[in-house]
C-alpha cells in the first residue's frame, strides 16, 4: 500500500510537472477553465428561472447541481486525461510500457494523470451543494451515506468509462465513444423526476447517472431510502469486476501497434 | 528461478498468428468491407523453439516482419502465444508476474519510455518507486549506470533538449534501473550515428561482463551482432532457420570473399562480369564477390588487366550472408537448424 503511495505520488508529481513545462498552454487552459466555471453558473441561473422540478424545490436541486458540477470536475481532473490516454498508448504502441512494469496495468492506465482542470469545477460545485443543502428544508439527511453514494456513483462512473475506452485495444478509432458517454453523463446535471419515465428508467438501468447525482443528493436531503445504496454498491461492484474482466479478456487479443 | 546451468530463455514450439482484415481497394469493397469482414489468418511465427542459457549474449537476424519482435513480445509476455510456449527465469511470461517483470526488460529502440517533457532524472525516480528499489540502491546504480553510459552532466536536462543518442542512452539508463536478469533488446541502436552505435555496443559489452545478464537483441546493423554476439538466430517467415555460432553461419553461406577494385578510369561491366560476381559498380568503384579458390588468379587477373588503382580483399557483409541463408531457406533448406546447434 505504501508502495503504491510513492508509485501515485511520483505519477502526479510528474504530469503536473510536465503540465506546468509549456506556459502558455497552462495560461490557455486555466482561461478554458474558468469559462467552464463561467457556464456552469449561467446555467444554474437558467435552472433558477425555471422554477424547479415536481418534488423537488430549489435548493435541493441546487444540490443536484452541485453534484454534477463536482463530478464533471472530478472525472475532468482524474477519469478523462488518463483513459483518453489508452487509445494514445494503443495507436502509439506505448500500451507496451506499461504492460512491461510491475504495476498493476488497471491501476497505471486509470490513475497514471492528473489534470489541475477539473479543480475549479469540483470546488465550485462542492460550494453549491453546501449551499443548497443548507438552504433546503430539514429533514434528517445523512452526510456519511451520501457520500457512500457518491463513492459509489464514482466508482460505476469508472467502471463504464473504463470498459469503453478498454474496446480501443480492438477499435483505435474509439475517441468518439468517450465523447457520447460523456454527454449521456449530462443528464446527470438535473433531478431524475424532471425526466419522463422511460428515460428516468433508462438512466437508472441502462446508463446509471441517477446513482451519480440524484441518489447521493436524497441521501443527503434524507428524501431516499437507504436502500438505494445497497442498488448502487451492487452495480459498481458489477461494473468493477466486469471492467476488470473485459480488460484481461482484451489483453489476450492485443496485438500491438508494430505487431 | 532457474538453475545454474539451466536455460534462462526456452521458447518451445512457439507460434503466432494474426487474423487480419483483408480489404479490395476500392469505394464498393470498403462499403462491403463495412458490412462484412473478411479475415485471413496471417502466420507471423510458427514452431519456434530455442533455448538460451544464462550470461549469453545472442543476435535475433531476419528481414522486417520475419517475426522478431513478435517473438520478442511473447517471451516479454506482451503477446499470448497461439500455441506453444516459452519459459524465461523459470516463469511463464503472458502471466507478467511482478518477479517476472522485476527479472527482465525490453528496448524498444522506435518506442521510449522517458517523459519527454522531463528530465530523465524524473523517469528514473518514477521507475525507482515502480520497482521499489531502495534510495541507497537507486543511488548507486544511477551512477554506476551513467559513468558506464557518460550521461552523467545530461540526467537534469529535459528529454526531449537531448541528442537521439543520448536519449537511447537515457532510455537505457531507465531500463536497467532494476537490474534485470534478462534483456530484450528490439534495434537497440536504430537511428543512431556510428559514434552512438559504437558507444551503446561497448556499454553493452561491458555490462554483460559486469553483470552476467543474458542479452537477445535484433538489430539491423550488422556490426552491432558481430560486436557483440557469438551466437545467432535467423527467422525467416516466422520459422527458425538458423541456430548457430556466427561463425559457423558465416564458414556455411559466407565462403565468398569481396574484392574491392578503384580503377583510374571507368572500364566496360562486361569486362568486370569475366573476373566474377560485379555486387556493385558505381563510377570507377566496383565490389566483386570471388570464390576463395580463385581469389588469387582473380587478384591477379585484375591487377594485370584492369587500370587498378587500389584493391581490397574484405569478408563478406553479414546481411549478404544473411540474404543467402534466407535465399536457400526458400529452396527448401535441409533443417539447419539443430546441424548448427552446440557449434
Amino acid at each position: 500500500m505504501r508502495r503504491l503511495g510513492v508509485i501515485l505520488w511520483r505519477y502526479w508529481s510528474t504530469s503536473l510537472q510536465a503540465e506546468l513545462e509549456y506556459r502558455s498552454n497552462f495560461l490557455v487552459q486555466a482561461f478554458g477553465s474558468s469559462l467552464a466555471l463561467a457556464g456552469s453558473i449561467f446555467a444554474l441561473t437558467l435552472f433558477y428561472r425555471g422554477g424547479g422540478f415536481p418534488g423537488w424545490t430549489f435548493e435541493e436541486g441546487l444540490v443536484v447541481q452541485g453534484l454534477y458540477s463536482a463530478f464533471s470536475g472530478a472525472i475532468a481532473c482524474v477519469l478523462s486525461p488518463n483513459l483518453s490516454r489508452i487509445v494514445q498508448h494503443v495507436e502509439a504502441g506505448t500500451l507496451d510500457f506499461v504492460l512491461l512494469k510491475p504495476v498493476d496495468a488497471q491501476v497505471t492506465l486509470s490513475l497514471r494523470v492528473i489534470s489541475p482542470w477539473g479543480l475549479p469545477d469540483l470546488v465550485f460545485g462542492l460550494a453549491v451543494i453546501a449551499w443548497g443543502a443548507a438552504r433546503a428544508p430539514a429533514r434528517d439527511g445523512s452526510v456519511s451515506l451520501a457520500l457512500l453514494a457518491v463513492l459509489f456513483g464514482a466508482l460505476i462512473i469508472y467502471g463504464l468509462w473504463f470498459v469503453v475506452a478498454t474496446t480501443s485495444v480492438w477499435f483505435t478509432k474509439i475517441y468518439n465513444a468517450t465523447e457520447v458517454l460523456r454527454g449521456l453523463l449530462d443528464a446527470g446535471r438535473f433531478p431524475m423526476a424532471a425526466y419522463p419515465a422511460a428515460y428516468r428508467f433508462a438512466f437508472t438501468f441502462v446508463m446509471p447517472v441517477a446513482f451519480m447525482t440524484t441518489v447521493p443528493a436524497e441521501l443527503l436531503l434524507g428524501r431516499g431510502q437507504p436502500t438505494m445504496l445497497l442498488g448502487s454498491a451492487l452495480i459498481a461492484l458489477v461494473l468493477l469486476v466486469a471492467s476488470r474482466a473485459f480488460w484481461r479478456f482484451a489483453l489476450k487479443s492485443y496485438t500491438g501497434a508494430s505487431g | 528461478m532457474a538453475e545454474a546451468g539451466a536455460p534462462i530463455i526456452e521458447a518451445i514450439g512457439l507460434t503466432k498468428t494474426f487474423k487480419v482484415a483483408q480489404k479490395p481497394p476500392g469505394f464498393a469493397a470498403s462499403v462491403r468491407h463495412f458490412f462484412k469482414r473478411t479475415y485471413k489468418e496471417i502466420p507471423a511465427v510458427t514452431d519456434v523453439s530455442f533455448t538460451i542459457r544464462p550470461g549469453e549474449m545472442v543476435g535475433f537476424l531476419g528481414a522486417n516482419g520475419a517475426g522478431k519482435t513478435t517473438t520478442l513480445k511473447m517471451l516479454t509476455g506482451l503477446l499470448h502465444p497461439t500455441a506453444g510456449r516459452c519459459v524465461v527465469d523459470g516463469r511463464e511470461p503472458f502471466a507478467r508476474t511482478r518477479d517476472f517483470l522485476s527479472a527482465i526488460t525490453l528496448v524498444m529502440g522506435n518506442k521510449q519510455q522517458l517523459l519527454w517533457d522531463l528530465p530523465a532524472r524524473d523517469t528514473l525516480r518514477l521507475n525507482a518507486a515502480i520497482y521499489g528499489i531502495s534510495d541507497a540502491d537507486y543511488k548507486s546504480r544511477v551512477d554506476e549506470l551513467s559513468g558506464m553510459l557518460e550521461l552523467t552532466d545530461k540526467l537534469d536536462q529535459p528529454v526531449r533538449k537531448l541528442s537521439l543518442g543520448e536519449r537511447m542512452k537515457a532510455e537505457l539508463l531507465a531500463s536497467l534501473l532494476h537490474g534485470p536478469k534478462v534483456l530484450f533488446l528490439d534495434e537497440p541502436t536504430l537511428g543512431l550515428d556510428v559514434n552512438a552505435q559504437v558507444a551503446v555496443r561497448a556499454f553493452l559489452r561491458r555490462y554483460n561482463e559486469r553483470t552476467g545478464a543474458t542479452i537477445l537483441m535484433t538489430s539491423h546493423y550488422m556490426a552491432d551482432i558481430t560486436a557483440l554476439c557469438s551466437r545467432v538466430l535467423v527467422i525467416h517467415e516466422g520459422k527458425l532457420v538458423h541456430d548457430g555460432e556466427l561463425a559457423a553461419l558465416l564458414r556455411r553461406f559466407g565462403t565468398r570473399r569481396e574484392l574491392r577494385v578503384e580503377l583510374s578510369h571507368a572500364v566496360d561491366d562486361a569486362k568486370l562480369r569475366t573476373l566474377g560476381e560485379v555486387l556493385s559498380h558505381e563510377g570507377n568503384v566496383a565490389r566483386l564477390a570471388v570464390e576463395p579458390a580463385a581469389l588469387v588468379a582473380v587478384v591477379g587477373r585484375a591487377l594485370a588487366e584492369l587500370p587498378v588503382v587500389d584493391l581490397t580483399v574484405h569478408d563478406p557483409p553479414i546481411e549478404e550472408v544473411v540474404g543467402r541463408v534466407i535465399g536457400k531457406s526458400q529452396r527448401a533448406l535441409p533443417n539447419v537448424v539443430g546441424a548448427e546447434q552446440g557449434a
